[in-house]
């Protein structure tokens, strides 16, 4: 394989169109169909009531209404809960929500009636005339509130836990009672969410001149929604299409599925006839999406002098809102993925999931490893401030060497295979992070800064993250007999530029030129088989099926053109789309190698001409040889035994005033090693975006419920998202590219990593700021604002002599 | 409860990237879907309705305004220019545009009308921004992709193409522009 592109920071062409406002996000479909109708949800004002009573005599009088749903309109599988999507042997308790509440309601917006009118406008109007009589119910809200169980969400829900899961390698507790040294820490991160710029939106057109329905959605997951939308609406497979257009991100919330309206518009678009729209506006994602991250975790650890884990026991408690229609992903990912790049010589992990009468919870953006990361980075630090050691001696006593890998760690991951790295070089990782941020530098530069009355402190988190799960993608890649490339792959894109990586796997896979490849992304017209884009899977998975479609297709080129060309197929080569023979002029254009490959019994145009079963092939065989079939195309699928394992390691140094307890960054550092990049400049752009969502997770975005379950923050008023003011003001990076052998490009996920050791990097650096003058403080929960900061260090008060109170005021007085 | 009375319609004349778009709306319609639903002009997005993110960003008489916070009914008589109005008249890419290409300043695009508009009017008023001041200049626009990182630096990018280009290249992009 020539790698001209492989490897290159190629321009995205998704980018021309995006740029000149041509993008098309499922709210620009149909806008010039005067027949589109549009959907609006009523949503649940209380986080725990019973439905007595619903009345939507009013809504029919408004004009523009068309159709007015509750449960009791609901048939067949629609009346049934939504389907549970991941189940588990553990997950004894799961409940899913019906499309429509039936009797219950369990948390703020969860979706009770379901209005069309002519305009969203009108749609509104209505909704707001239904009238609910509720009874009330007390709400279960938090974590603390879920385990002490006073109440519960479901009443068949035994205290509230709806799964309970432990795994153990070795003889954790036997190994920590036997440890020299012990240490107990309890660790806890709030709720935070994806939310990306575009919320959830859904559009159906139900043709009956074919009795076809076509689903625009989006989503991460277009296979996902039409099996869902067949099996809901009761369609045969074949009579759905589901079609994923541009999407404005989605960084995890839009591979659940299906959402209530992604069944309610297809049902109303076949029901009226007319084709239906639905967007979500932002405070409906705000509370009828998916939020994730709340856990507690209480850890317990023993380890010897040089702070070698001989035993750690993790157990923790994990916060998936009303109901479990995504199973026990985040958690099982918690529970596994807070190894890193550790070898703990015994470990027990113990989970319970548990309800709350909040947003359910899914995958966002590292699911569930940022909190992992952010329990075993700050076990790490805290030994070593108990053993006195340096921060980065401890992580390198506990490293996986490189002459490790494989490496079992003896537990089931979260695909149901074995927890196995593939590739990794963590030493070589640390040295890299150290010489980045300046390690060893950085006791000087907190003194300078100290001289002039400032506090900085710097931390740094390892982490490893399972990427490109199974259990397939597929590929198909056609060549037109214009030579021109059209490939299918079936999982969806969200502005990962899919369309560009994918196109340098084909150019140098085939030998043609990049602008005639064109990729097609999520469109089961074009590729039924797929799975989704998540888990950083979507290089891995599809960019390797990609390859090995490509791969059969120029084989087949190779052997027609070496018939064609007389020449042996070992003599061939393929560059710029025209196969050439080796030191000869003989050559012949992939286009015509496609017109070769269809005898055709039409001629309709030149091309064509000379593809007639008069013109090509052997008269005394079948035109189509028994084991062949016409057409120049390829198609394979990519499945792996199991996921392959990137790694990084991120450093920040921050600033914290004296005063005021804000919290500014410096540096920010980042070693990422995800194999083989295919394209340099895509991969740091989704570092950049991780890190700012990390840097908004650890220090600004929470979500702020209250005692009855009302979301107060549900805006980007109130939710603090970081604007370019909040991230720092630039991030370092250096990669590492240690390939992964489970895939023939050596390539591993890129996509969540950035986000992953945040949490745990500033609390770290934080910590370290403040030790000097406050020994004792210790950062255990994220995220964290100024004002707590502020009141731990009233609750640690005590002042070491080495700053006295009055000689920092003075210096301050001369700033 | 009674029936709500109709929605008296009002006939609104909008100018929007030099061309006239006839459209009858209800007083309360908000400018950015009369943009994307009336006039078909689907580049702006809309990701808050509140202000807040700035995907929506047009630029009215040459100022970056939120087309979410605006009613159609009040843009009669302004002139009004939306992503789409932003290229070139021969079809290629601004300044702007072509920076964020460049410099890799967009992922899934869904904001990026917003900065573009922005960007572009912000450079009008301060062709030569130091960093900081381009970062200032982006400093009230949400993006979840990016960071952030490269949108800085399409914005420094733009300054550059802009200074380098004939000076008709960066003008005339909103009919507007009285403060160039």
């Amino acid at each position: 394989m020539t790698t001209k592109l492989f490897g290159s920071r190629v321009p995205r062409v998704e980018d021309q169109r995006f740029l000149r406002g041509q993008g098309r996000y499922v709210d620009d479909l149909l806008h010039d169909d005067p027949r589109l109708l549009h959907a609006a949800v009523l949503r649940s004002p209380h986080a725990h009531a019973r439905v007595v009573d619903i009345d939507v005599a009013d809504v029919l009088d408004v004009e523009g209404v068309v159709a007015v749903w509750t449960w009791d309109d609901l048939t067949g599988p629609m009346a049934e809960p939504l389907p549970l999507l991941i189940p588990h042997p553990t997950l004894t308790h799961g409940r899913t929500q019906y499309a429509l509440a039936k009797d219950e309601v369990n948390y703020v917006g969860e979706a009770i009636a379901f209005v069309v009118a002519t305009d969203r406008y009108v749609a509104e109007d209505a909704v707001s005339r239904i009238r609910v009589d509720y009874e009330q119910l007390p709400p279960v809200v938090g974590i603390a509130a879920a385990r002490e169980a006073a109440r519960a969400v479901h009443d068949d829900v035994p205290d509230n836990v709806g799964a309970r899961m432990v795994q153990e390698t070795g003889d954790a507790r036997a190994a920590i009672a036997a440890a020299p040294h012990t240490l107990t820490l309890d660790l806890d991160v709030e709720r935070s969410a994806c939310t990306p710029m575009e919320g959830r939106g859904t559009v159906a057109r139900w043709d009956p001149d074919t009795s076809r329905l076509t689903v625009w959605s989006s989503t991460q997951t277009s296979t996902g929604v039409r099996g869902c939308v067949a099996a809901k609406l009761g369609l045969d497979l074949a009579k759905v299409d589901v079609v994923t257009p541009d999407v404005g991100g989605g960084f995890g919330v839009k591979i659940n599925h299906p959402w209530p309206e992604e069944l309610l518009v297809p049902l109303a678009a076949m029901t009226l006839g007319r084709p239906v729209k639905f967007t979500e506006d932002r405070r409906e994602h705000f509370i009828s999406s998916a939020h994730e991250r709340a856990q507690q975790h209480h850890v317990e650890v023993g380890f010897d002098d040089d702070g070698r884990l001989l035993g750690l026991s993790v157990e923790f408690w994990h916060d998936h809102g009303a109901y479990t229609p995504y199973g026990l992903i985040v958690p099982i990912i918690t529970s596994t993925q807070l190894l890193g790049p550790y070898k703990p010589q015994n470990y027990r992990v113990a989970f319970e999931s548990l309800y709350t009468n909040t947003v359910i919870v899914t995958p966002y953006r590292g699911a569930g490893r940022p909190q992992g990361c952010f329990v075993m980075e700050r076990t790490m630090d805290a030994i070593a401030a108990y053993l006195g050691t340096d921060r980065t001696e401890v992580r390198s006593a506990n490293f996986i060497q490189p002459d490790e890998f494989p490496y079992e760690h003896g537990l089931v991951f979260q695909d149901g295979r074995e927890l196995t790295y593939d590739s990794g070089d963590y030493p070589a990782s640390l040295a890299k992070l150290k010489e980045l941020v300046g390690w060893d530098e950085f006791e000087d530069f907190r003194a300078e800064m100290a001289a002039e009355g400032r506090r900085v402190g710097i931390g740094l988190a390892c982490y490893v993250e399972g990427t490109g799960v199974g259990p397939y993608e597929g590929a198909h890649v056609h060549i037109e007999t214009s030579g021109r490339v059209k490939v299918a792959t079936g999982l969806t894109t969200q502005g990962q530029g899919h369309q560009t990586a994918f196109a340098q796997i084909v150019a140098d896979t085939l030998g043609v030129r990049f602008e005639d490849v064109e990729i097609t992304t999520g469109d089961t017209r074009k590729m039924p088989y797929a799975v989704g884009t998540f888990a950083s899977r979507a290089a891995v998975m599809s960019g390797s099926a990609i390859h090995l479609a490509a791969l059969r297709a120029k084989e087949k080129a190779l052997r027609i053109a070496a018939e064609a060309l007389e020449a042996d197929e070992s003599d061939l080569e393929i560059a710029d789309g025209v196969v050439s023979v080796r030191g000869t002029d003989a050559s012949i254009d992939l286009g015509t190698v496609a017109v070769l490959s269809n005898p055709l019994r039409y001629a309709f145009d030149e091309a064509s001409k000379a593809a007639t079963q008069f013109s090509v092939g052997d008269p005394g065989k079948p035109p189509v040889a028994e084991d062949d079939e016409p057409g120049l195309e390829g198609k394979d699928f990519y499945s792996p035994a199991r996921s392959t394992f990137a790694n990084g390691m991120h450093a920040v140094i921050v600033e914290t005033d004296p005063d005021t307890a804000e919290i500014s960054i410096l540096k920010y550092a980042v070693v990422h090693d995800c194999g083989h990049l295919i394209n340099p400049m895509i991969v740091e752009g989704q570092i950049h975006g991780g890190v700012a969502q990390g840097v908004g997770g650890a220090l600004y975005e929470r979500m702020a419920y209250d005692e009855s379950g009302q979301l107060l923050n549900a805006s980007f008023m109130d939710f603090l998202m970081p604007y370019v003011t909040e991230v720092p003001t630039s991030i370092d990076i250096d990669h590492l590219e240690t390939p992964s052998p489970l895939n023939p490009l050596g390539i591993k996920g890129a996509g969540e990593a950035g986000v992953i050791p945040s949490a745990a990097v500033f609390a770290a650096a934080i910590e370290d700021a403040e030790r000097p003058h406050h020994p004792d403080l210790a950062i255990t929960a994220m995220p964290i604002s100024p004002s707590e900061l502020f009141e731990l260090r009233l609750a640690h008060a005590a002042e070491p002599a080495a700053e006295p109170a009055a000689e920092h005021a003075a210096q301050k007085e001369t700033r | 409860m009674t029936s709500p009375a109709p929605e008296e319609l009002h006939d609104v004349r909008l100018r929007v990237n030099g061309s006239v778009h006839e459209v009858r709306v209800p007083a309360r319609r908000l400018l950015s879907d009369a943009l994307r639903h009336d006039c078909g002009l689907t580049g702006t997005h809309v990701g808050c309705e509140h202000g807040v993110c700035g995907a929506c960003t047009i630029l009215v008489d040459g100022r970056p305004v939120r087309s979410c916070l605006m009613l159609a009914v009040s843009a009669v008589d302004a002139e009004i220019t939306t992503v789409e109005g932003l290229t070139e008249p021969d079809g290629s890419l601004s300044p702007v545009q072509q920076a964020f290409s460049d410099c890799h300043g967009l992922q899934c695009g869904f904001c990026t009308p917003g900065f573009l508009t922005t960007i572009t009017a912000g450079l009008r008023e301060n062709p030569d921004p130091s960093e900081d001041e381009a970062r200032e200049m982006i400093a009230g626009n949400l993006c979840r992709c990016t960071g952030y990182q490269n949108i800085v630096r399409s914005v420094l990018r733009a300054a550059e193409i802009g200074a380098e280009g004939p000076a008709s290249r960066s003008t005339d992009v909103d009919g507007g522009g009285e403060d160039r």
